[in-house]
């Protein structure tokens, strides 16, 4: 069961890169970059069955860290919002050269 | 019966995220994702590691993504019904990149696959872990002894991710 799990997990990454790269509302791109995260954990655990435990550990790591990420780029999204009245990324345009 | 299990979740995970892609409305996008994350949970106990698929439910399904609906809700963005999707040339380059790194990732996994190097060495010391401790107690204890350093950052991460969140979202903090 480890080499279909490591091809639905790269399944899965695929379709969160896509996403990140052709939607606009900066909400759904923040959910493709946890589906990325989730692709890369379920790689993670299908191959502690063959490295151990430490693969689910380092699975509690990301996890952490996607929290952490999705409270302060949710925190983000909110102050942009206030200012521009849109969460559409084609509007973000004060640092475009 | 395992096998059944397994490919109805992989179906269905991957059905859902297409979907979190597809979908125009934003909460849409976001119950797709609820149904990803928990068919990954399913995987998870297919592939034995009970532990993470509880955290996977309770953090990521429960905590996460209602972190998510509560800013869809306070933007009010719930009824944006028209397509986002970006077009042109841009369009063109993501699929032609993501086409590339899906030909990457299938040539890598066929790679391993002929090799066969997936023996059960880890499979079996976690299940020996699993019943000398326990589910929690196997995942536990190599946390809090290799790994205690690092566990203790992710806590310092945590806090400040609460401040900087807080400073950011807060109309004025000073």
């Amino acid at each position: 069961m480890i080499t279909p799990s490591l091809i639905v997990s790269a399944l899965i990454f695929v379709v969160g890169t896509l996403g990140v790269l052709v939607r606009r509302n900066a909400i759904i791109m923040f959910l493709c970059i946890e589906l990325q995260l989730n692709a890369v954990n379920l790689a993670f655990v299908a191959l502690s069955r063959v490295w151990g435990i430490e693969a689910q550990v380092f699975v509690f790591f990301v996890m952490t860290v996607a929290a952490a990420e999705a409270a302060v780029g949710l925190a983000i999204i909110i102050s942009i919002f206030r200012h521009y009245e849109t969460v559409n990324v084609d509007n973000f345009n004060l640092l475009k050269w | 019966m395992a096998d059944i299990l397994f490919y109805t979740f992989a179906a269905v995970a991957i059905g859902s995220a297409l979907g979190v892609v597809m979908s125009r409305n934003p909460v849409g996008s976001l119950l797709f994702m609820v149904v990803t994350l928990a068919s990954l949970a399913g995987i998870f106990v297919l592939l034995e590691a009970h532990f993470l698929a509880a955290v996977q439910v309770i953090v990521y399904a429960g905590a996460i993504m209602v972190l998510f609906l509560f800013v869809i809700m306070l933007l009010n963005l719930g009824h944006e019904y028209q397509r986002d999707i970006k077009g042109g040339v841009f369009a063109v380059l993501s699929f032609a990149l993501v086409g590339t790194l899906a030909g990457f990732l299938a040539r890598q996994l066929g790679a391993g696959a002929a090799a066969e190097v997936m023996s059960s060495a880890g499979g079996r010391s976690i299940d020996a872990a699993v019943s000398e401790f326990g589910a929690v107690g196997a995942i536990a204890r190599p946390l809090f002894t290799t790994y205690v350093v690092p566990f203790e950052i992710t806590g310092i991460l945590l806090l400040v991710a609460i401040v900087g969140a807080l400073v950011l979202a807060k109309r004025r903090v000073l």
